[in-house]
């Protein structure tokens, strides 16, 4: 895995290395990546390991979904607790907590938002803010949307007619929030695509220069609220079509 | 290795097979038939499991439970609305329904392990070993409380349940392994009492389901239902008779109802009868295929949100499915047909029998887990989101519906009051916001250290295996303690009531074997009462009167013991038979008519 962004991360490397070095059964030295080689016992995965590592894919958020979904079902392969029916209760733990973790790296890289919002979570702490009011630029819609909203609940008993040109304009106000979210999720895939760059381009530039660090940060930053904007705008979507459903 | 089968336990019938070689077979019984109505009759012979027990339905309605897959996990509430078409009578204990029979309840898992043990005897028979593992199938949409319930169920019969593996994806292993289909499937399995959707991807023998969805409480049942409405309907306007107080007449007519349903799959119309109360005569009445159609097509549409549902899940199009299998006996109606292939726009396919492919993918998966097969992987999901209640009653949730198994999420917990020792954890199943519009699974107390407010860190691990059952673990980070957490299941038996159950099981057990040997003496009875009323028949010319008259006793003798309970009664009256008889049977061997012997020899083999 090569592409590690910052620098912190090798020593959390040397740290995973230590926590599996010792088989849990035999006490030797672990050199095998999922098994021990002396007495060949499924070793558990460290709980320290990122996703990306676990699947085997370098640390960008464009990633090839083939090789994502292959090397899950080679490791599906490895550790799903039907293949370790006849095995010691020990090692059908060690299967269970595997596979569960596998599970979860997998469900969370195939999806871009959650592959972003996870990369986020390692590379700056936390993935997004949670929003308790809507966003400066998404504010006008919101407002709107809020009076609509209220007016479409109040004139439920109403005649059909009101309600069914209430139920009109909620539609059109969904459409354009819609809209919206497609604009952020169009942004969001230029700011993957920066951020892979910028990491590709590692070999030339030194990860730890200021100007690295300075674009390094902005994406992040700008990632971080999109995905915070992105989520309150889901909600209301989400909210809406409770309402009129 | 210890053999492990593959059990189907329908609402309606059940099924067990096994792994032959390469090939899954359905292990059928001495009457030749792979399907046992999950039926069981508690009469005062004692206990009477399948076929047989499918008789007592009108002549012991009160006595004979049938469609318990439908209690299983479930509290009265729950079934409230369906009472009044059971004719045994139903109570609720500690979140379990239990099913009163004469002063005796049983709850739900003590009677589907009686079909359980039947069919465990069926294969000891059959294969010549013990049988104490299995696969046991369970409807998808089935929650936590209704696999739980799966689980208990073969404890009490007996059974190490290995896996708890769901009906759609069994269905997809024994397809998969037959026509080796690589792409997009959609599994449709409307069985008895439950309808389930499953969307697959296959790849290079990985199983690997996108979505599934359904309903744990729609089938043909609710379909026969229809139809008895109407019929009762129509009885009472014709011939002044409310049928509802006579429950031997309720289940004939339940029973003539799905065999009208079942003939309307292949004919135009049919012809309903049915013998009223005295004084009442007879009804008649003819129904079309339309007319079934035009009551059970709202029932059907209900199967198409799901299904939408689960595409949606799945992110797929209709279009994109390349392939549909359709299961269980109610995929059978050419109604359900026409709509599946109307949503996803293509030919349902129906290769395999669809009451036996479930049972057949069990078996597929029982040799998984032996060790046998290893080139296949089904990678299954949890139908339901699985979340805890927090503050005002909201579900947070932990584990989304879809979620691919073995799944975990762990979650912190600390204390809002200073010196708090414990934290009290609800957790839930469903989709919906609010607490109360979910269904409980399970509450439990957390143990904490007396601390100052927000100081102890409890870490909880929830973990769904395998199976689809949830475990919980919890774990005080700031001593690394790890701590065993009691779950009291909100719609389940205790452990202890399990373990009871285990041992009340050896007496029925005991009961079962005397009932079976009655039943067996009694059709051995009949086979030869004919046999010997034939002979005598074609060849009483040829023996004197004094012969006659002894034949004549006997059989009489035997009539008498037949109608008693004594199964060894019954063997000695057979055996005197049999000695009376055989002058008989030589003279006609000597003729040309030793004909009629064979016949009777033949229907004296077991």
């Amino acid at each position: 895995m090569t592409m590690d962004g910052t620098q912190k991360t090798p020593t959390k490397r040397s740290e995973l290395q230590m926590a599996r070095s010792m088989c849990w059964h035999c006490q030797s030295e672990v050199t095998g990546e999922y098994f021990c080689e002396q007495c060949v016992k499924v070793q558990p995965l460290s709980k320290e390991m990122d996703y990306f590592t676990c699947l085997g894919l370098p640390r960008l958020l464009t990633i090839d979904l083939g090789a994502l979904e292959a090397k899950f079902y080679e490791l599906s392969r490895t550790f799903h607790p039907d293949f370790y029916q006849r095995k010691t209760d020990s090692e059908q733990n060690i299967s269970l907590g595997n596979s569960a973790m596998l599970n979860t790296a997998y469900r969370t890289l195939k999806d871009p938002i959650q592959r972003a919002e996870y990369l986020l979570r390692l590379e700056a702490g936390s993935a997004k803010d949670i929003r308790t009011s809507p966003p400066a630029d998404l504010f006008e819609e919101i407002l709107t949307l809020q009076e609509d909203l209220e007016a479409y609940r109040s004139a439920s008993d109403q005649d059909p007619a009101t309600v069914a040109r209430l139920r009109d304009k909620l539609a059109t106000d969904r459409e354009l929030l819609e809209q919206r979210q497609r604009e952020m999720d169009r942004r969001l895939f230029e700011l993957f695509t920066r951020w892979d760059a910028l990491h590709s381009r590692q070999s030339r530039t030194d990860p730890a220069s200021p100007d690295f660090q300075k674009d390094a940060t902005a994406v992040l930053k700008e990632m971080r609220e999109i995905l915070s904007n992105r989520t309150y705008l889901c909600n209301i979507v989400n909210d809406l079509t409770a309402t009129t459903a | 290795m210890t053999r492990i089968v593959g059990i189907d336990l329908g609402t309606t019938n059940s099924l067990i097979a096994y792994m032959d070689g390469q090939t899954p077979r359905v292990i059928a019984g001495r009457n030749g038939r792979g399907m046992v109505p999950s039926v069981v009759a508690m009469t005062d012979n004692g206990l009477i499991v399948g076929d047989p027990a499918k008789e007592h339905l009108v002549r012991n309605p009160e006595r004979t439970i049938y469609s318990v897959k439908r209690f299983m996990g479930k509290s009265l509430e729950d079934v409230s609305e369906e009472l009044i078409y059971f004719p045994y009578k139903l109570q609720e204990q500690g979140g379990v329904i239990r099913i009163q029979i004469g002063d005796k309840t049983y709850s739900p898992p003590q009677i589907s392990a009686m079909i359980l043990r039947e069919l465990k005897r069926r294969a000891e028979e059959h294969l010549g070993e013990d049988i104490t593992k299995a696969v046991i199938t369970v409807p998808a949409y089935f929650n936590d409380s209704q696999r739980q319930a799966t689980k208990d169920a073969g404890l009490i019969a007996g059974l190490d349940v290995l896996r708890i593996i769901n009906e759609p994806t069994a269905a997809s292993l024994a397809y998969g392994l037959q026509k080796k289909t690589q792409g997009t499937i959609a599994v449709y399995d409307l069985g008895g009492g439950t309808f389930d959707i499953s969307i697959l991807k296959l790849k290079d023998g990985i199983f690997e389901v996108l979505a599934t969805n359904g309903n744990t409480h729609l089938g043909g049942d609710d379909f026969d239902r229809t139809l008895v409405n109407l019929l009762l309907h129509d009885i009472r306007d014709q011939h002044g008779c409310s049928l509802d107080q006579y429950p031997d007449q309720m289940q004939a007519l339940r029973l003539e109802a799905e065999r009208a349903k079942i003939r309307l799959s292949d004919e135009q119309k049919t012809m309903v009868a049915l013998e009223l109360p005295s004084g009442h005569g007879a009804f008649r009445r003819e129904i079309t295929r339309d007319q079934l159609e035009g009551l059970t097509t709202a029932l059907v549409e209900q199967t198409l949100g799901p299904c939408r549902l689960a595409l949606k899940d799945a992110g797929l199009q209709p279009a994109q499915i390349d392939e549909v299998v359709l299961v269980g006996g109610s995929t059978r109606m050419p109604l359900v047909r026409r709509c599946v292939q109307d949503l996803f726009g293509k030919v349902p396919h129906s290769e395999l029998n669809p009451d036996e492919v479930v049972a057949l993918g069990a078996a597929v998966q029982a040799d998984i887990l032996s060790g046998g097969t290893q080139d296949m992987l089904l990678l299954d999901v949890t139908p339901l989101s699985l979340g805890i209640e927090t503050m005002g009653g909201v579900v947070s949730p932990l584990i989304r519906r879809n979620t691919t198994i073995p799944a975990s999420a762990k979650e912190m917990f600390t204390t809002y009051v200073d010196g708090q020792t414990s934290v009290d954890i609800h957790i839930l199943q469903g989709e919906r916001e609010l607490a109360r519009d979910n269904r409980s699974l399970a509450r439990f107390q957390l143990k904490v250290p007396p601390l100052p407010a927000g100081v102890p860190r409890i870490e909880v691990m929830f973990l769904i295996d395998a199976n689809g059952i949830l475990h919980v673990t919890a774990r005080d980070v700031r001593t690394g303690l790890t701590q065993s957490v009691e779950v009291k299941p909100s719609y389940g038996l205790s452990d202890e009531e399990v373990e009871r159950m285990i041992g009340e099981s050896f007496t029925f057990a005991a009961e079962d074997l005397k009932a079976r040997q009655l039943i067996e003496a009694r059709t051995e009875a009949e086979a030869i009462i004919k046999a010997t009323e034939k002979a005598l028949g074609l060849g009483g010319h040829l023996i004197d009167s004094a012969e006659t008259t002894a034949i004549k006793a006997a059989l009489a003798a035997l009539e008498t013991a037949r109608s008693g309970d004594e199964h060894r009664e019954i063997r000695a009256r057979i055996a005197d038979l049999e000695k009376a008889t055989h002058h008989l049977a030589e003279v006609l061997m000597d003729t040309s008519l030793k004909e009629a012997l064979q016949n009777k020899k033949l229907s004296e083999l077991p």
